[in-house]
């Protein structure tokens, strides 16, 4: 039934999946069977969007679907279900922008590839970032922008983690409509990714020491 | 209006119809929806250009002059504050609300339309609008969720209905609808007397009416990117009914175009871009209905400006189905060569020079980029110069380098 479950979610069948979950638990299988088909499920969704046979539609159900099915579980047993990330990830958008879905889309995607994600929201200001670094020390911080002016609060973030001292400690990796490598140079940061599909290997990449 | 403005504005006006009709004007227009850049260039905060309308125009008169594009946006960019503080507006934050004073204005995302009340629309949407979306959108207009239906005026149903009208929460509302009128209408005579202004200098004005695409009316103002994104799985047939019952809404928003000196039409679309929807989704949900609304309004001699913000690469069998010569396409992200194989003979193109160029660039930097423009997509008509996307931070030294190499080296 677990393999049912997989493919429920991987096909967007939201209400088959949720019937599907509800079953496993009533049936008394342990919260890590099924957080264990959502992962794989989330593996399968990012790959068929990343071959451009998902799209938004199908990130959004998935993604609600999977809120729905952890929503069944007790916290605790989801808690000593959990599983060590690759890598933990700080994600924001910068200061003055309130675009949230591109960052938030990422964020799943992380998430599903099996990252730990914290999301500072919108309109994160710089020294808010520098001291989330200090406190939560990520070992990769996103920054999110959908405004030419994003360039420069990136910029911003940048200068003041690297006048915190904090700018060796964590890989940085920008994205957002208008980004691109001229900007990722022009904000010193270590990476920029199109998509969220190029989030997830970049931070790959950054988990892997690379 | 003196001889030598009369005919500087005669050849801008036709340059920008020469390009859409594909024909070769005498050089590449630039025209281009500078948004915060003229008032930054000013040195106006842009809280003060929201809200003191004469500065606004003024420093749309210093980048007319400074620049001259071959049309112009003008103020109409930076939206009337006072209105929006009279209303309460919810889901915009704007320089002093919610955001600093020299920062451009925000939409905020949210479901102002429930996945449950798409019949309600469907039934009637003025009345949909007016008891729920005015009142989820402007604080000041709670009270117009008892707003009456006027569908059930008829006969002796206005007894009931009016007596509505009269309730103290009702006129509250009322006051402040008609306060923002007032406040809206002295923005409109700022702008037409701007308009007025820079025509007598010889230059057209770059707008004539705006609308949307039917699935963007449906997913940016009601059911927000989340929402429609899950309809299309969820609940399909609504929202395909929905989409069509907005399709002639959108013509009419267009429509004001029609008879205008230049007649452009600016259409911003959200949700079709690559990435948001599968080809299928896009060939189901989006095309056919902007499709209808783009010919609709060709049909009444508007030219609508279809201005992508995301990338279309995906999109350009579909676009290239518009009527040919009618139609301008604005691109952020595209490779302009090969939108100009499918689309040269069918439709003008616009844009796709790198707007962060503008900022983090040197002028050297954006002659280059102009230039490889001009070769790729401008050397038989049919392209105007514009950037990716709206330009708000630019260093005026790179915009002037846009402005007179486009001038000098886009001569046919």
């Amino acid at each position: 039934m677990k393999d049912l479950l997989v493919q429920a979610i991987a096909d967007i069948q939201e209400d088959e999946a949720l019937t599907l979950a509800a079953r496993l638990l009533d049936a008394g299988a342990p919260a890590k069977t099924i957080l264990d088909a959502c992962r794989e499920a989330m593996c399968i969704v990012g790959d068929r969007y990343e071959r451009r046979e998902y799209f938004l539609p199908e990130l959004v159900v998935s993604g609600e679907t999977l809120k729905r099915i952890a929503a069944l579980i007790r916290p605790e047993a989801r808690e000593a279900a959990a599983t060590e990330p690759l890598a933990r990830i700080l994600i924001g958008t910068v200061a003055g922008d309130i675009h949230d879905i591109g960052k938030e889309i990422v964020a799943f995607m992380l998430a599903a590839n099996e990252f730990e994600v914290r999301d500072l929201g919108v309109d994160v200001s710089a020294s808010r970032f520098v001291q989330e670094v200090k406190e939560a020390r990520p070992d990769i911080l996103a920054l999110s922008g959908f405004l030419t002016l994003a360039y420069d609060s990136m910029k911003e973030t940048v200068a003041a983690l690297s006048t915190a001292g904090l700018r060796d400690q964590v890989k940085i990796m920008i994205g957002g409509a208008p980004m691109d490598d001229g900007v990722r140079d022009y904000v010193g940061a270590d990476a920029y990714g199109p998509d969220a599909m190029a989030a997830v290997r970049i931070a790959r990449r950054f988990a892997g020491g690379g | 209006m003196d001889e030598q403005a009369e005919v500087l504005y005669r050849e801008r006006k036709q340059r920008i119809l020469d390009a859409v009709a594909l024909r070769k004007p005498d050089r590449v227009p630039i025209v281009s929806p500078f948004q915060l850049f003229p008032y930054t260039y000013a040195g106006v905060p842009f809280r003060e250009a929201m809200y003191d309308y004469a500065k606004a125009r003024e420093a749309c008169h210093k980048f007319v002059d400074d620049f001259q594009p071959d049309a112009d946006f003008g103020p109409v960019l930076a939206y009337a504050g006072k209105p929006m503080d009279t209303l309460g507006l919810k889901w915009f934050r704007w320089a002093g609300h919610g955001l600093p004073e020299h920062a451009m204005y925000q939409f905020v995302e949210g479901e102002y339309m429930t996945a449950g009340e798409y019949d309600e629309f469907l039934y009637d949407p003025s009345h949909f609008l007016a008891s729920k979306w005015l009142p989820r959108s402007f604080g000041a207009l709670a009270a117009f969720s008892d707003f009456p239906a006027m569908r059930r005026m008829m006969w002796f149903g206005w007894t009931g209905l009016l007596a509505g009208l009269a309730r103290p929460e009702m006129r509250q509302a009322l006051a402040a609808a008609l306060q923002a009128g007032e406040e809206l209408a002295e923005w409109f005579a700022s702008l037409a007397r701007y308009a007025a202004e820079i025509k007598a200098k010889g230059f057209p004005q770059a707008y004539a009416g705006f609308s949307w695409t039917p699935f963007d009316l449906v997913g940016d103002t009601l059911r927000g990117t989340r929402g429609i994104m899950g309809d299309v799985i969820r609940r399909p047939e609504k929202l395909l009914q929905a989409v069509e019952k907005a399709t002639p809404i959108a013509i009419e928003y267009g429509l004001s175009a029609a008879g205008a000196d230049l007649p452009l039409c600016w259409i911003w679309p959200h949700k079709g871009s690559a990435g948001f929807l599968s080809d299928r989704q896009y060939a189901r949900f989006y095309w056919p209905f902007l499709r209808e609304v783009i010919e609709a309004l060709v049909a009444r001699g508007v030219i609508p400006v279809i201005y992508f913000e995301g990338d279309e690469t995906p999109r350009l069998k579909h676009l290239a189905e518009v009527p040919p010569g009618k139609v301008w396409f604005h691109f952020a992200t595209m490779d302009m060569a090969r939108a100009k194989e499918v689309l040269g003979g069918i439709a003008c193109i616009s844009g796709n020079l790198p707007s962060h160029l503008l900022l983090t660039g040197t002028p050297e930097d954006v002659r280059r980029c102009c230039r490889s423009l001009i070769d790729t997509c401008g050397r038989d008509g049919g392209y105007i110069m514009d950037t990716s996307v709206m330009v708000d931070e630019a260093k005026p030294e790179n915009v002037r380098a846009l402005f007179d190499f486009t001038r000098e080296y886009g001569v046919y």
